[in-house]
């Protein structure tokens, strides 16, 4: 008996290490231990053994039959990891082939632009409003300190509905509609479409965007007006851009300046992007004018405030480089893709 | 408005700075230098000399060699050169050997000038070049004693007698010059003259400004018993300045005179026409001379024109006059357009013995819209429109005459009829100097803002604290023009940065906004992109929109403006902006063309527009070409939901736009908040776009309504599902939101969801049938379901169903 089983464990270890598949694996494990294996029959075949023999001979008949399968076992984890060898090999890909990108659409530079700005100021506490696009003369013009006749109205080339009600030539008026309806402190952004009268061409356009800043608080000063500028252009352009304030007229504030920033693509040397000036004028901006102030409800002696307005697209066109405004209202996707 | 630096320097005498210092200085005291030209940019050693003797040359029949003296002690250089018209003795500009001219003699001009070097001329040595005024980069325009062909010769003018030889030739020609080119802002009518700009220069460089002194002139006869004046228009003439000047002798005008008009874009003609030039320049007064002889009655009458009167202009330009327009008349005619231009019937000749000279103030805005009915544009318009003050008349009448007598054109008759019934005055401002301080954030002395105003010639009543403003400052009316001329001058980059420390507001986007970046975001992740378009369109559009003639969005608000047909209505509907945009995506071959777009539609709420109209926000997508109705329908229910809103209903619709069966109207709560479909191919050919095309629009206030963020977390089901299945067959006109809602009113509060998950129509089906598969999925959250639960709703849906004339399948 014993010699048996010593044949059947040297036959089982010899074939498990011959096995190169699972399926051969498992034609050992029935041949050995199945219900009709070898090591089976030894174990039925105990009855025949002396009543004084049986515990010894199960217990050999246990040895062989635990070896061969602890032996199973480590054949089957050497077998599975050769296999998953191989088929990891054969799944070998080009990772530089295209990828697969997800289809997802663009949003408008002139969109991504505002987003921008409007970050930076309600980062600094203003809040994001708006006002009609057609309105009323009163609100355009004349709350603005810009009276009938005034050689303004007609710079400004504006469109009339009638008398009364014209496309908004800036986004001035929501200074008003705000002023009148709210109480300092006010710090609000106006963003939206404006209109004048100009052909269109690759710096001018018909129908394009502001956006209007106004802050309303006592002790407001032209040295907050500027502080407030500065840190927007840098928030913008970056760190290093330096901001220069230029005095300039406009009906609704005084004293009133215009802004360049330091040429962002030269650093201020001067390049063909500033026409070799070193700084590209980017905004309009003052100390609201008490006539302003008064007209909307709010006392000059007791309030002060500053106003600043900037053109979207100029912001979009020198952001993103764009040299033709026409672009911006054409839609074609190879350039609303690049955004 | 442009300006030399000579001319500046001879008002501001002590000035010394570069041109790029002087552009710097003057932008930031707030007279914008736009750019600057440096007339000698490409000049260099260009010097008087003198051609001593002229030989032919051996080998050439059109060259000639000619020796030249170039400096004082008699050093000569040996020049050839083909130019027509020099002789022995004249004097020349000659550029030396390494020299350099800015251009060619066709007046062409050469980036960064023509360098000049000695060569040979056909073997005859040659050390420089003979110049000729374009090779100098000028013009015979603002040189007219310059020869048409050939080399300029200063011993022709009798203005260079005393030109030493080996000088600059620069010089000597007035090109040792920068001119400056200024944006004025319009408040600064003062500003709009030399004399205005250089008063700033003076205050910003801290230097005396000298104006010309203007002595008394004319001989001892009195021009009133001469002319007289009537204004019968005192609203549109506020002041008339008329002078005589006799025995005229027409002749060119000094050098000096002709290069400071020159500079200033402005062509010499002869000594009248100069120095009514001049003056315009010098005081921003423009000036207008008549033939005294052509003045019936010798009176002047200021009035409103004729209506309808034929007036012909000095350029021979026949105009139609209306009742507001000012005229200048004589006792029989009109003899001029007040302002713009004089009349052809009163012009100077090269006859004119004596003249009459007008200087006057006249009411800029009818000027300005005069101007504008007629289609003119003169410089004295261009001056006039901006205001000028009726105190600058009188003076700029009196230095024209000086000048008259200093040029020697004629002589000038003494007194004046001046009209002039109402005086312009100073004005007084009261000055709070703590206030200045208080806007502008700074720390300044009262004595120095005292002396910034004086500097600008604002005086100061210390006893009172008034600041005194001269008649020529009609922009500074008050307080706040006090503080910027104090901020300034002080220095707007001196002034300190601050930020505003008063209560905090909250930043923040309204949630109008907050919605319309949702919809961005929405349209954005399933593919469009944005696009913008005009709010303005062409009426056309609703014919090729097909929109019917009666229909209500045809109602527009109309630009009595417009810069033409095509852009002369608001939009009333959305759609052509983007399917223009997707035309022309087509049209360019792009491919899968996915567009969206945020912006106003304006209905009137009346017609005449009396009041602001309805601006309403549409959300507006639109694809070609790159899937079908369902595919929009995601898209949209894809915004929907994340607004809040999941109770839609797509009902058919009927626009005409819409392909007819393919169209739907977005029903919420019973309000239509939008539709969408497939654009109707009649609308595609209308905008030459290819392929089939979807269109979505949604009306985001009736969104702004509706849309709910209020998000409360439901329990995950603990007890499993029951799903059944439903094969049916289905008359082809029961749309499967019938199906839909008869399962979800049968089903009751068990239901889950359910689904379609298979339509066929075909051949296995029936005539006028059509096969659909619903999964229905059942839930109870407090217990496994039963059969015996489900099988009554079962029932209960089944029969319902079957009133639609639906059979289950077998």
């Amino acid at each position: 008996m014993k010699e048996k089983l010593e044949a059947i464990k040297i036959a089982a270890l010899s074939k498990l290490s011959k096995c190169t598949n699972l399926d051969g694996l498992n034609d050992v494990k029935v041949e050995f231990l199945g219900k009709k294996g070898e090591l089976t029959t030894v174990l039925k075949s105990l009855k025949d053994v002396a009543p004084e023999e049986r515990p010894k001979v199960g217990q050999m008949v246990n040895e062989v039959r635990s070896l061969i399968e602890t032996k199973l076992e480590e054949t089957r984890t050497a077998l599975a990891e050769k296999l998953r060898e191989a088929k990891l090999a054969s799944e070998v890909i080009d990772v530089t082939l295209p990828a697969k990108k997800p289809v997802i659409g663009h949003r408008h530079p002139n969109t991504l632009a505002l987003e921008e700005v409007e970050r930076i100021f309600i980062g600094m506490g203003y809040e994001v409003v708006e006002g009609p696009e057609v309105e009323l003369d009163y609100y355009n013009f004349e709350a603005l300190n810009i009276p009938a006749n005034h050689p303004a109205k007609d710079e400004q080339d504006t469109f009339y509905v009638n008398g009364d009600i014209l496309l908004r030539t800036q986004t001035s008026p929501c200074q008003v509609r705000v002023m009148e309806n709210n109480k300092p402190p006010i710090r609000i952004l106006a963003p939206g479409r404006v209109f004048r009268s100009d052909e269109v061409d690759g710096t001018h356009s018909p129908c394009f965007h502001q956006i209007e800043g106004l802050v309303v608080d006592k002790n407001i000063t032209f040295a907050d007006l500027k502080g407030t500028l500065a840190e927007f252009a840098k928030e913008l352009f970056g760190e290093d851009t330096k901001v220069k304030f230029r005095p300039h007229h406009f009906p609704f504030t005084e004293p009133s300046a215009e802004v360049d920033v330091s040429c962002f693509k030269c650093g201020g040397k001067g390049c063909r992007f500033c026409k070799g000036s070193g700084w590209i004028e980017i905004l309009g901006c003052g100390m609201v004018h008490p006539k302003v102030l008064r007209m909307s409800g709010i006392n000059p002696d007791e309030y002060t405030g500053f106003a600043f307005g900037v053109g979207l697209e100029r912001i979009a066109l020198l952001k993103y480089e764009i040299d033709d405004m026409r672009l911006l209202y054409e839609n074609d996707t190879r350039f609303l893709k690049q955004f | 408005m442009n300006t030399s630096l000579s001319w500046i320097k001879a008002y501001v005498p002590d000035l010394e700075c570069s041109a790029q210092e002087y552009t710097d200085a003057m932008t930031l005291s707030g007279t914008k230098v736009e750019g600057f030209d440096r007339l000698d940019a490409d000049l260099e050693k260009i010097i008087v000399a003198k051609i001593l003797k002229i030989e032919k040359h051996p080998d050439a029949d059109k060259l000639i060699v000619c020796q030249v003296q170039i400096d004082e002690e008699g050093n000569t250089v040996q020049i050839v050169t083909g130019a027509p018209n020099v002789k022995e003795g004249d004097v020349v500009p000659v550029v030396l050997d390494g020299g350099r001219v800015a251009g060619g003699h066709d007046g062409k001009k050469t980036e960064g000038g023509i360098k000049i070097k000695k060569g040979k001329l056909r073997g005859v040595e040659s050390n420089g070049m003979m110049c000729s005024i374009e090779e100098l980069g000028q013009t015979r325009d603002m040189y007219p004693d310059a020869p048409e062909y050939g080399i300029y010769i200063f011993s022709d003018n009798p203005y260079y007698d005393n030109l030493k030889i080996g000088s600059s030739a620069i010089e000597a020609l007035g090109l040792n010059d920068v001119v400056f080119e200024y944006e004025i802002t319009n408040n600064r009518v003062d500003c709009y003259s030399v004399l205005g700009i250089a008063r700033e220069a003076a205050a910003t460089f801290k230097k005396d400004f000298v104006p010309p002194v203007v002595t008394k002139t004319g001989n001892n006869e009195n021009c009133a018993d001469m002319i007289s004046v009537e204004v019968q228009a005192p609203d549109l003439c506020r002041r008339y300045v008329g002078r005589v000047v006799k025995n005229i002798k027409i002749g060119p005008s000094p050098m000096w005179m002709q290069r400071r008009l020159a500079s200033n874009g402005i062509r010499p003609i002869n000594n009248l026409v100069d120095i009514t030039n001049y003056i315009m320049e010098e005081y921003g007064q423009p000036m207008h001379a008549y033939d005294l002889s052509t003045i019936a009655g010798s009176k002047i009458i200021v009035r409103r024109a004729v209506e309808g009167e034929e007036f012909v202009t000095l350029d021979g330009v026949s105009h139609k006059m209306d009742s507001s327009m000012l005229m200048i008349a004589d006792a029989e005619k009109s003899v001029g357009i007040a302002g713009i231009m004089g009349g052809d019937n009163s012009k100077i000749t090269d006859d004119v013995t004596t003249m009459l000279f007008e200087a006057a103030c006249f009411d800029g805005t009818n000027i300005r819209l005069s101007g504008k009915k007629l289609g003119m544009r003169t410089d004295a318009q261009a001056k006039f429109e901006k205001g000028l003050d009726p105190n600058t008349t009188m003076e700029a009448m009196d230095r024209a005459c000086q000048l008259i007598e200093e040029l020697g054109a004629g002589e000038v008759v003494g007194g004046c009829v001046d009209v002039y019934p109402e005086k312009k005055e100073p004005w007084k401002i009261k000055f709070d100097w703590e206030r200045t301080n208080r806007v502008l954030g700074t720390d300044i002395s009262k004595s120095d803002m005292i002396a910034i105003f004086k500097k600008v010639d604002l005086g100061y009543d210390e006893s009172t604290d008034e600041v005194l403003v001269p008649t020529w400052r009609q922009d500074v009316l008050s307080q706040a023009d006090l503080d910027e001329e104090v901020a300034r001058f002080y220095g707007y980059d001196i002034i300190p940065t601050s930020l505003p420390n008063g209560e905090a507001t909250t930043g923040k986007l309204s949630f109008k906004l907050t919605v319309e970046n949702i919809a961005r975001d929405v349209a954005e992740r399933n593919g469009f992109s944005e696009g913008m378009t005009y709010s303005f369109e062409s009426p056309k559009v609703f014919d090729k929109l097909l929109i019917p003639a009666d229909d209500v969005i045809r109602n527009t608000v109309t630009i009595s403006n417009p810069l033409g047909e095509d852009f002369s209505v608001m939009r009333t509907i959305p759609l052509n902006g983007i399917l223009t945009s997707i035309a022309t995506n087509c049209n360019r071959r792009n491919k899968e063309v996915k567009l969206y777009e945020l912006a106003k539609i304006y209905i009137p709420k009346s017609i005449p527009v009396t009041e602001l109209p309805d601006e309403r926000v549409q959300f507006t997508l639109a694809f070609n070409e790159c899937g079908d109705f369902y595919d929009m329908k995601g898209s949209v229910l894809d915004f929907l939901e994340e607004v809040g809103i999941d109770k839609v209903k797509f009902t058919v619709s009927s626009k005409t736009f819409l392909h007819p069966g393919r169209q739907a109207e977005m029903v919420v709560d019973g309000d239509v908040i939008g539709y969408l479909g497939e654009v109707h191919p009649q609308v595609c050919d209308n905008y030459n776009i290819n392929g089939r095309t979807y269109v979505a629009v949604i009306d985001m206030p009736k969104i702004l309504d509706k849309a709910s963020f209020d998000i409360k977390y439901k329990g995950i089901a603990k007890f499993p599902a029951v799903s059944r299945d439903l094969s049916m067959v289905v008359p082809k006109n029961v749309l499967a939101g019938d199906i839909e809602e008869v399962i979800i009113k049968n089903a009751g509060k068990l239901l889950e969801s359910c689904s379609l998950f298979d339509i066929y129509e075909g051949e296995q089906i029936k005539e006028g049938y059509k096969s659909m598969a619903y999964s229905i999925s059942f839930r109870a959250n407090d217990r496994t379901l039963e059969d015996k639960d489900i099988t009554p709703v079962m029932d209960k849906i089944l029969k319902g169903l079957g009133s639609l004339g639906i059979e289950l399948r077998a």
